[in-house]
């Protein structure tokens, strides 16, 4: 029988999934022997017209990591779905957009006059930018448009499964595989569509040991601000941590390490935005009533919008910050 | 045409519901721009509510609730007086006016408070404008159209 054929994808991400791809350690070996790996920029040598020259469907199952950022993604993306089974947002960026998503609080505009004009170490008094298509005498050449919105893999194209974490953990990735391995050898049924994978149905305090007491706070403070109660829970203490609006499944590594949940397993199982549960869980802590005093303890967050949405910009409620020019 | 702002309400059913009702049976006048979900409490308001809201074409969100002390589940309306700063601090954070979401409290008897809360905010955010929410969908004929060109 020929083995079913796997692809790996990179579209707008920093390679972290890749890498926790390897880290499932002797797992790898298992993956290379079961599946014909047939497509892995970040590890083998495939070209994009290999993929074109697929049958649709030919590819079992592609996991696809990385938001969408320009039109190359896109056009991946949308490749990929063609010749896939099954495709799975893979990791953060394309489950909810992730760190690369964080762009949606400006607009490209911005970002391109930063980078090629305004940003301390450029030197560039023609204020060239980059071209999409530039014509030399062997022909034009192209690169990929860069969007104005970053989007996550569900915006663009149908997604079958999620796979959230930034990255995901090695662990899960193991049962994942495990799982597919013998759904695919034993012909077991999917899961139904849209089923997340490789992590809990509810939030990371569900499994953070920390002891919580219902105890409310007057100021936030910053991690090196105090020292922390290795026992009691972290919000508590006035540390902003993400857990009750993150989903569970890492094992709450940060917070038994002493470090407050950042929020990268995205809104948990039910929850649409996970800034606005963030919101919610925050008034919860907050020992005043009134509106200038919780405008004031709320003021002693840094970057709060960057803090809540630091996973999930792209895919929360509404996906982009309203610049007006 | 000339802007008639889209209204959200959420009122709670004891007290600000009720208000409206009687605002309603002694024929007062008020803006029509409104549309009115009823809620078990204003506590009940999740800030995404407000969120989704206008996401999907409110101009405005108008949040009603008992007056505090005079919950009938106790404290929900002190959760909600809590909720709602951070949740505006969110909106403006998103790049939106934060008056266009405002708390109120209207009690059972208070039918005249309430339709000059209602006027008040229509005409607070007819003042603002529509609410237009730049590149919010996946222009997708745009995307593909990018793919023919390269």
């Amino acid at each position: 029988m020929a083995k079913p054929k796997l692809a790996l994808y990179w579209a707008s991400s920093c390679g972290g999934c890749e890498i926790a791809v390897l880290d499932t350690e002797l797992k790898v070996l298992e993956i290379a022997d079961f599946f014909d790996i047939v497509f892995w920029p970040c590890a083998t040598d495939f070209k994009y017209d290999d993929v074109r020259a697929m049958k649709d469907g030919e590819i079992t199952l592609t996991l696809f990591n990385g938001a969408i950022r320009n039109s190359e993604n896109y056009e991946l993306a949308k490749l990929l779905r063609q010749k896939s089974v099954v495709l799975c947002a893979f990791g953060s960026c394309a489950a909810d957009g992730c760190i690369p998503g964080l762009a949606n609080f400006t607009t490209a505009e911005e970002i391109l006059r930063y980078v090629y004009e305004d940003s301390p170490s450029t030197v560039n008094p023609e204020k060239i930018r980059p071209q999409t298509e530039y014509a030399v005498p062997e022909g034009v050449l192209s690169i990929p448009h860069f969007w104005n919105t970053v989007r996550n893999l569900s915006q663009v194209v149908d997604v079958d499964y999620i796979m959230p974490g930034c990255p995901p953990q090695p662990d899960q990735i193991k049962l994942v595989v495990d799982a597919v391995i013998d759904i695919l050898k034993n012909g077991k049924p999917l899961p139904p569509k849209g089923t997340v994978l490789g992590a809990d149905e509810r939030a990371c305090c569900d499994e953070c040991p920390r002891k919580k007491d219902v105890k409310t706070i007057k100021k936030f403070v910053r991690p090196h601000e105090i020292i922390p109660d290795p026992e009691i829970c972290l919000l508590e203490q006035g540390i902003l941590c993400m857990g009750p609006a993150t989903r569970g499944g890492c094992g709450a590594k940060c917070v038994n390490a002493g470090v407050p949940c950042r929020g990268c397993y995205g809104p948990p199982a039910n929850v649409r935005d996970q800034g606005a549960k963030m919101a919610s869980a925050i008034a919860g802590v907050l020992d005043a009533d009134d509106p200038s005093e919780i405008d004031a303890i709320i003021a002693g967050i840094p970057d709060m919008m960057g803090t809540f949405y630091r996973f999930s910009l792209p895919h929360s409620t509404l996906r982009r910050k309203q610049v007006r020019a | 045409m000339s802007f008639e702002p889209r209204l959200v309400g959420f009122l709670c059913n004891w007290c600000s519901y009720t208000g409206a009702d009687l605002a309603g049976t002694a024929r007062m006048k008020y803006p029509p721009n409104m549309r009115v979900i009823r809620v078990m409490c204003s506590g009940r308001v999740d800030p995404n509510f407000i969120l989704e809201a206008l996401a999907h074409g409110a101009d405005g969100v108008l949040v009603l609730g008992c007056h505090p002390g005079d919950c009938h589940y106790a404290e929900g309306n002190y959760k909600c007086r809590k909720r709602l700063p951070i949740t505006k601090r969110l909106v403006e954070g998103m790049g939106i006016e934060p008056q266009r979401v405002r708390l109120e409290w209207v009690s059972a008897s208070e039918a005249s408070r309430f339709s000059e809360v209602v006027t008040e905010f229509t005409e607070q955010i007819r003042v603002l404008g529509p609410l237009k929410l730049e590149d919010w969908t996946f222009d997708r004929a745009a995307a593909d159209a990018q793919l023919e060109h390269n």
